[in-house]
């Protein structure tokens, strides 16, 4: 097994456990952590596979690596938005959770 | 090799402190850890472009507006007994997401071989921009329409910040005004670093363009600067139906868009580049897009407008 393979196999233990944590918990707030769980292990099986591409004297391709650096951007303005709309359902509702029935 | 496989086990061990800590506070603290392990995996990964931002943004801004905002909503999200998941629901989301896991694992024990590639492509492509860092010349260059959306995304995420502003508040500053002990460690500290911090900023964002480092890594630590000082009481925010402002906001998506309906008529296509111009051009596009991302991330974080200049 390469160092790479080992990070693969790590991307794939982070989506699943950003998954259920993305289920089980019933606060926003940790549902958005661990949405970014799961974006960080999306984002390096990205690396893993830019690692494998390798080649013309470069360390990895360059191609997966500059998508992940905008997807590390977009992954901020979407929590950043998502904190915003949580503070101020706490403002308006006094409360920060998505039950319904009240 | 025994190092990487550490460092894995490592990165899983504090994402699960992350999901299965009881606390949101200390939840976030996990995920900030998370970030600066991933950052240091980044670097096994011969992406030191990447780590770069993921260090910055993915664990030092990110942690920073969870961290502000777990505690703002600490008191009532206190989960309710009885509030938490059934035991059958738990059950279920374990056994879908070990599903997932697997089929993720098994696609990586059988990625292809020879693995693809497009790095001889970039590399054939990086000597006509001028650049001497790939990851540069892809976001500037072979991708630079992505580039261009996500500054453009951005701006639309602070939008979105923005219009949660009550209607009284509406172009007036964002977040609350922080006050700190002027001779306590938190002004001083702001003092000595936030200097040295601009000064880092502006050169990560400047040998980009021939080493690892760029605009968005430049410009989260100029951000990161200026929320370090507005934290000390040093500076405030300026309000945001300022037009100095919101022209700095725009500047970068409007240049950078400007030069690309240029390059239909000096280069033939959308974002194309004269080869004898191309750097000039992208170095033209990078200063405005760094300062408009940093104001960006800057704002993000602020938070919607919560109070009016004179109160």
């Amino acid at each position: 097994m390469s160092g790479s393979t080992a990070y693969g196999l790590c991307s794939a233990a982070l989506v699943g456990l950003g998954l259920f944590g993305l289920i089980v918990h019933p606060e926003p707030l940790r549902k958005t952590l661990a949405f970014n769980v799961i974006g960080g292990g999306v984002f390096l099986l990205f690396g893993v596979v830019a690692r494998r591409g390798a080649a013309a004297g470069f360390g990895g391709d360059p191609v997966p690596q500059a998508l992940v650096i905008t997807g590390l951007v977009v992954a901020f303005a979407a929590t950043a938005l998502t904190v915003g709309l949580l503070l101020r359902l706490f403002q308006e509702a006094g409360r920060a959770n998505l039950r319904s029935d009240e | 090799m025994a190092f990487d496989i550490g460092l894995a086990i490592l990165v899983l061990g504090v994402a699960v402190w992350t999901i299965a800590g009881r606390d949101a506070f200390a939840a976030v603290v996990g995920f900030v850890a998370y970030g600066l392990l991933l950052a240091l995996v980044w670097v096994r990964l011969a992406a030191p472009d990447v780590a770069l931002t993921e260090a910055a943004l993915g664990s030092g801004l990110t942690g920073g507006l969870l961290l502000a905002a777990s505690t703002r909503l600490r008191r009532p999200e206190t989960t309710a007994p009885g509030e938490e998941s059934a035991a059958p629901l738990r059950f279920a989301a374990a056994i879908v997401c070990a599903l997932v896991t697997a089929g993720l694992v098994a696609i990586v024990l059988l990625l292809p071989e020879p693995p693809p590639t497009l790095a001889p492509q970039a590399a054939a492509n990086m000597a006509a921009t001028g650049l001497g860092n790939p990851v540069t010349a892809v976001l500037m260059a072979y991708r630079a329409i992505d580039t261009l959306l996500e500054t453009v995304v951005l701006l639309l995420a602070l939008l979105g910040v923005w219009s949660l502003a009550p209607d009284r508040f509406w172009g007036g500053l964002p977040g609350q005004r922080h006050h700190a002990d002027p001779e306590g460690v938190l002004t001083f500290a702001a003092q000595l670093l936030v200097p040295v911090g601009v000064l880092v900023g502006i050169h990560i964002f400047w040998v980009g363009s021939i080493a690892p480092g760029g605009e968005f890594q430049g410009a989260t630590i100029l951000a990161a600067m200026w929320i370090l000082a507005a934290m000390a009481g040093l500076v405030d925010a300026p309000a945001v139906s300022r037009r100095w402002l919101r022209s700095m906001l725009v500047a970068g998506p409007v240049v950078f868009l400007a030069i690309g309906l240029i390059g239909f008529a000096i280069a033939g296509a959308f974002l194309a580049y004269p080869d004898s111009l191309a750097k000039l051009l992208i170095v033209l596009i990078e200063v405005p897009v760094t300062l408009s991302i940093a104001a960006t991330l800057a704002l993000l974080v602020a938070g919607p407008p919560a109070r009016m200049p004179q109160q």
